[in-house]
């Protein structure tokens, strides 16, 4: 410390302290009382959001079941070498684990994880547990071979075997249609009847593009209107802006279902001018079309508030200075008005591109078969099939895929950019 | 005196001092169901006379949209607020299975019929698959149709609905491959008593995924129950599979013009789990022994068109309490025999699996 500083430099406060020591003290008194106001928010994000957030994640790698629920079949089986079937300690191990489970009442928890790497454990663990109770003495390999026809197999074995590791990949496999190869223990590709969630994954980002896109070219007009009415036309307008946007997400959604359905208000219209023929009126809801319609309706506002914000501050002197510069109409509009509105696209396009990537409710229920998207499934693989570890793995991967694209987006556009107003 | 309870009623787990809990004072416990005209059917039959025969205890009525996301949530968070769930068969299985739900011994903990039949013999044959569930209704996954839809013509069987020239139309179907893979392979011939032996193979699976890929392009697929009596009235779909107790409300009391297609319903049944790490599980079995008796499972029929669990309470199912329609024949357990009981065990291990075909299938165009 001494070689950098002679006496000489520093500059001393009233109290004989060196000026920058007392202003760094001064500034940490704010500072820790300005932490103390944001504390609530802090305790609030880290209880609700960053904690169970991680905990999902982690439940994406978790693979406690088999070695804390079967920690004698496990240790038996550290030995083994996959290529013949086990031997009698194996089985003396795995009828202690399964009597033992029986009694907890936990062993259910075990199939339900093997199950989900090869259909029909479930029954072979539950039932075996049950018949456990009346093995009394050895030799316990041929009763165990007895109580299910899967205990028979190897393949079965090198499930176990590969589920005693207390980690897995398995659920981020699955989450991207792949698979561990029961006889081989290679990772191949899923059976093609059962690939399902990177198609999702694709078309989930490809409908929150298009919905992106979309929201873009009606808000920009729109929010164009709303900036240089007068203010007395501009606020009723800007009430139809959020009327919708203060209604009820259902209301709306269930709304687009009367508009649109084939004998909804829409179609009935069309007969009437002519357009469509009564037979085959058209299809608008419970497809992919609706899923874009009653999603775009629904995030519109989030890309007309940011525009017409950023649009509001855009002095209209500009637009007359380069006109009177020379240069026509559309050539102004487009190289002196459009750019000074990109941070406003950007916050926009942030907002409905993100929003609508997390979207499930309106799918659920105006997607069908096309127009459902990957929170589905979360939401599914959460609430019915109770398989949380691939719900976690599909969030996950959600989650980074949304961080990669914010960074992706920094670099290119920068971050500092996006105004929302 | 009320914590008193509850501590001591958690030490014993219910069995050594189960009498303490009727000389107890004033104890909250909270059931949870379905909802709606269902919940309100429970209401009226269950604990509006139990509340008024034990006054010390207070049902509060909750409601869920089914699953057992919460019931483990509860259960691993080790703070389990629910003390009484109606769930459907599958899932009392399920959760019996993974320890969440009390295992409950029929005989000695519920009540007897009237004519001293222990429990164990008096609730339908094949509804008792799970030790940790007590029957309470059967209900049934059913088609319904607009009877104006074709004229004159009316479908009769199964295959009628997979035939789309003879009734043209939108189907809706529940957006999940139970029941309608086994309801594919009805209408392509499979007899009622073969559909999971055929369903078990894998040629059996491509063959229900086959026929049923003959009206996709007809189906409109619902994931809520209220969905699809809506979309019959609205007359965007022709067929439509429900609940028949939403069928029911809406041709008795709505008065649709709707008619019930009996043939391949998928039989199923609700009934009560009680969570394993409940605080009152003495008081909540004993309220539990009561809504199950013979008389109350009588009483909600009037209420709803499930059919009661108890062969007991079979001939005593009278007339609706408002409509004065008879019950009889709205209850799906007047039809028993064109339907078939959901293989819960084939579905326990092969739901993962087919639910990821399903919706692949789905998927594809």
């Amino acid at each position: 410390m001494a070689d950098n500083t002679t006496a000489g430099e520093v500059v001393l406060a009233a109290d004989g302290l060196p000026l920058k020591a007392s202003l760094n003290r001064a500034m940490r008194k704010s500072r820790r009382r300005a932490l103390f106001l944001v504390a609530p928010l802090f305790i609030f994000v880290l209880f609700s959001f960053l904690i169970p957030i991680f905990d999902m994640t982690m439940r994406s790698v978790d693979n406690w079941h088999v070695s804390t629920l079967m920690p004698e079949t496990t240790k038996a089986l550290e030995g083994w070498d996959g290529e013949a079937m086990p031997e009698e300690p194996v089985f003396a191990a795995l009828i202690l684990d399964l009597k033992a489970g029986a009694i907890s009442r936990e062993i259910g928890k075990v199939g339900t994880r093997l199950n989900y790497e090869k259909s029909g454990l479930r029954s072979m663990i539950t039932s075996s547990a049950r018949k456990s109770k009346k093995v009394t003495e050895g030799p316990y390999k041929p009763q165990v071979l007895k109580m299910h026809k899967r205990w028979k197999e190897l393949e079965t074995w090198k499930v176990i075997k590969r589920n005693t590791a207390p980690y897995t990949i398995g659920y981020y496999l699955n989450a991207v249609d792949m698979k561990y190869d029961n006889k081989t223990g290679d990772i191949v590709m899923q059976s093609e009847d059962r690939q399902i969630y990177t198609t999702l994954f694709i078309r989930t980002f490809a409908i929150s593009l298009a919905i992106t896109l979309i929201c873009v070219v009606l808000a920009y007009p729109i929010s164009y209107l709303l900036a240089t009415l007068p203010v007395r036309y501009s606020n009723l307008l800007m009430i139809f802006v959020l009327l919708p946007f203060w209604t009820s997400l259902l209301v709306r959604t269930t709304a687009w279902i009367a508009m649109l359905q084939s004998q909804g208000v829409l179609n009935d219209l069309f007969v009437f001018v002519g357009l469509v023929d009564d037979a085959d009126r058209l299809q608008l809801i419970h497809n992919l079309t609706g899923t874009i319609i009653a999603m775009t309706h629904i995030l519109l506002p989030f890309m007309v508030l940011p525009l017409f914000s950023v649009m509001k501050t855009i002095p209209p002197s500009y637009m007359r200075a380069a006109l009177s510069l020379g240069a026509n109409p559309v050539v102004a509009f487009v190289r002196v008005y459009m750019p000074q509105t990109l941070s406003g696209i950007g916050a926009g396009s942030i907002l409905v591109f993100i929003l609508s990537i997390g979207y499930y409710i309106t799918p659920a229920l105006v997607g069908g078969t096309d127009g459902t998207l990957i929170s589905n499934q979360i939401a599914y693989h959460m609430q019915s099939s109770l398989n949380w570890g691939l719900a976690g793995a599909l969030g996950a991967l959600l989650l980074f895929s949304v961080l990669a694209l914010y960074l992706i987006y920094n670099k290119i556009v920068g971050i500092d950019n996006m105004r929302l107003g | 005196m009320n914590k008193l309870m509850k501590m001591s009623a958690l030490a014993v787990a219910g069995v050594a001092l189960a009498g303490m809990a009727s000389t107890a004072q004033a104890v909250d416990l909270n059931v949870v169901s379905w909802g709606g005209a269902y919940t309100a059917s429970q209401i009226n039959a269950y604990h509006k006379p139990y509340m008024k025969a034990n006054p010390g205890v207070k049902l509060n009525s909750l409601d869920y949209s089914g699953g057992l996301a919460e019931m483990r949530a509860q259960t691993e968070s080790g703070n389990v607020t629910w003390d009484l769930v109606d769930v459907v068969l599958s899932d009392a299985i399920t959760g019996c299975d993974e320890g969440m739900f009390r295992p409950i011994k029929i005989d000695s903990e519920m009540a007897k019929a009237p004519d001293g039949t222990p429990a164990s013999k008096d609730f339908l044959e094949g509804t008792l698959l799970s030790e940790c569930f007590v029957p309470q209704i059967i209900y049934s996954t059913v088609f319904a149709y607009r009877a104006d839809a074709w004229g004159g013509k009316k479908p009769t069987t199964m295959a009628d609905v997979f035939d789309t020239k003879k009734f043209p139309g939108k189907r809706t179907l529940q957006k999940k491959p139970v029941n309608n893979l086994e309801w594919a392979l009805l209408a392509d011939g499979v007899p009622l008593n073969k559909i999971y032996d055929v369903l078990d193979t894998d040629a059996g699976k491509d063959r229900a995924f086959a026929k049923l890929a003959t009206i996709k392009k007809d189906v409109i697929w619902w994931t809520e129950g209220a969905v699809p009596p809506q979309l019959l009235a609205d007359g965007e779909a022709v067929f439509g599979t429900g609940y028949n107790g939403r069928w029911f409300s809406a041709i008795a009391e709505e008065k649709q013009p709707f008619a019930m297609l009996w043939d391949g319903q998928v039989l199923d049944i609700d009934g009560w789990a009680v969570p394993a790490k409940g605080k009152n599980v003495a008081a909540v079995m004993k309220f539990v022994k009561y809504a199950t008796d013979t008389q109350r499972l009588a009483d909600q029929a009037k209420y709803i068109s499930y059919g009661p669990a108890r062969k007991s309470s079979g001939p005593m199912v009278s007339k609706h309490a408002t409509l004065g329609i008879e019950m009889g024949p709205h209850m799906p357990t007047s039809f028993a025999d064109q339907g078939f009981l959901t293989n819960f065990a084939w579905w326990a291990d092969n739901g993962d699996e087919m639910t990821e075909r399903f919706n692949a299938w789905l998927l594809k165009n």
